[in-house]
């Protein structure tokens, strides 16, 4: 693996051995060294969940970063293309962690610079580091990726991490269950290739049928920002909001996830239940960061 | 509407190219798509022409012009049908039938406005995906499109 740009072009056995060396990492049992090695986190879009995450796990592996964080003070709002802003950076610094809003803009950065590139997000299109930490999320708390049942439940259209982490997760034999307001559904293109993988799956609109069955709920943000008109996020904000009452019989390895930032949609009473492990899921991305920073600089 | 006999319609040309068996309203995509300008090239369309094969078809005949390799994909997208015959003096020198290409450099625009190769000053490419009917896949954006939802760069 040369760069993490999609899901799409990473295989079973690489899945399976980022999910080995974060473990390991953790555990303390490798300690990689990114001493005198400086990433650049070039954030053309903002986020600070993604960019802290990133630039702990540089730091707690003795690297260093550069950031740029939002494009609006740089020589990208005086026009500079893209590809010119990125040949620049590759002068600087030993690899890229990139999020654009603009799709398909991390797989041309790996076509004009010779430094590993990692996708930290591209639009609605992949955020890979994010189906890569909620991954080993799951196999911590399941003990395996194979034949589980898992609920994703809010925005299913524009969020990308669901769509990440459902091709992934093809591989793996899974039961899916989907819910999703009006038109936020599963698109059609990724339903289309879990078909063609034989991976069962249903829409529901009730979700307290298939609560007992479930290994792994994962919830989304309706995200606001994604929406053109105001009214529309409006309508459907409130659709799907979970609380305690809602998760009353679930499987004692029932987990609940979420990518984070939350809003209303996992109401703060769920945060002391057993089965809340969204906060543990931010701290496994820094693992899983360090492993995948680790695997394409060849640390380990 | 009852297809046209091709007979009584379309003269035969000295030399050029015949594309035969295109998918009945197709054959006006792939003037385009080859650029023919009228006044260098004498151009015959035949629309909605009755076919024993294919019940209906279009038929394009071209005076004085070989096509491409890279021609010959595009026309193969649009119509995977179409026979491409290359004519001289009257007679038929090479019949082809392209194939569908596995990727597409720099033919198609990606329908996704948000798609880095409709920000930047970037050549597209497309990979095929399915072929009956053909859907193809931007190298980008990642996202999955039919043909015929994809425009061709003129």
């Amino acid at each position: 693996m040369q760069n993490l740009v999609s899901m799409r072009q990473v295989n079973k056995d690489e899945i399976l051995r980022l999910i080995d060396l974060a473990a390991q990492i953790e555990q303390g049992k490798i300690k990689p060294d990114l001493s005198g090695k400086l990433g650049a986190l070039l954030f053309f879009e903002p986020s600070t969940r993604t960019l802290f995450s990133f630039d702990t796990a540089i730091k707690r592996m003795g690297g260093n970063s550069i950031v740029m964080a939002g494009a609006g003070s740089t020589s990208v709002k005086k026009g500079e293309s893209l590809a010119d802003t990125l040949m620049t950076i590759n002068q600087y610094a030993d690899f890229i962690v990139m999020r654009h809003k603009v799709e398909g803009a991390a797989r041309l950065a790996t076509e004009v610079v010779d430094i590993p590139v990692i996708n930290a997000g591209d639009g609605t299109n992949q955020h890979p580091t994010q189906a890569m930490l909620d991954l080993y999320s799951i196999f911590k708390t399941q003990g395996t990726l194979q034949n589980l049942t898992i609920a994703m439940i809010g925005d299913l259209r524009l969020g990308r991490t669901v769509h990440s982490l459902a091709q992934a997760l093809s591989e793996f034999n899974p039961t899916f269950y989907f819910a999703s307001p009006g038109h936020l559904q599963m698109p059609r293109y990724i339903k289309d290739e879990l078909r063609a993988k034989n991976v069962r799956f249903e829409e529901v609109e009730d979700i307290k049928p298939i609560i007992p069955k479930l290994d792994v709920m994962y919830v989304t943000r309706i995200q606001k920002e994604r929406f053109a008109v105001l009214e529309d996020y409006e309508k459907v904000k409130d659709a799907y909001i979970i609380t305690p009452d809602v998760l009353t019989r679930v499987k004692d390895n029932f987990v609940l996830m979420h990518p984070l930032p939350r809003v209303n949609e996992i109401t703060t009473d769920v945060d002391k239940e057993r089965y809340a492990y969204y906060f543990q899921q931010a701290r496994n991305g820094v693992f899983m960061r360090q492993a995948i920073i680790s695997q394409l600089l060849q640390l380990v | 509407m009852t297809p046209v006999k091709e007979k009584l319609k379309v003269d035969p040309i000295k030399s050029g190219t015949v594309i035969d068996h295109i998918t009945a309203g197709k054959a006006l995509v792939i003037a385009d798509v080859l650029n023919l300008n009228p006044p260098e090239n004498l151009m015959m369309i035949g629309v909605n022409l009755h076919s024993r094969k294919m019940g209906a078809k279009d038929i394009l005949k071209i005076e004085n012009r070989r096509l491409t390799e890279d021609e010959m994909n595009s026309i193969a997208l649009i119509s995977p049908t179409a026979t491409i015959i290359a004519i001289k003096d009257f007679v038929v020198v090479e019949k082809r039938h392209p194939a569908i290409p596995d990727t597409i450099s720099d033919k198609l625009i990606c329908p996704n406005p948000n798609c880095v190769t409709n920000v930047e000053q970037i050549p597209t490419r497309f990979e095929v995906v399915d072929r009956d009917p053909v859907s193809v896949r931007c190298h980008y954006c990642e996202k999955k499109y039919a043909i015929q939802d994809v425009q061709f760069k003129f």
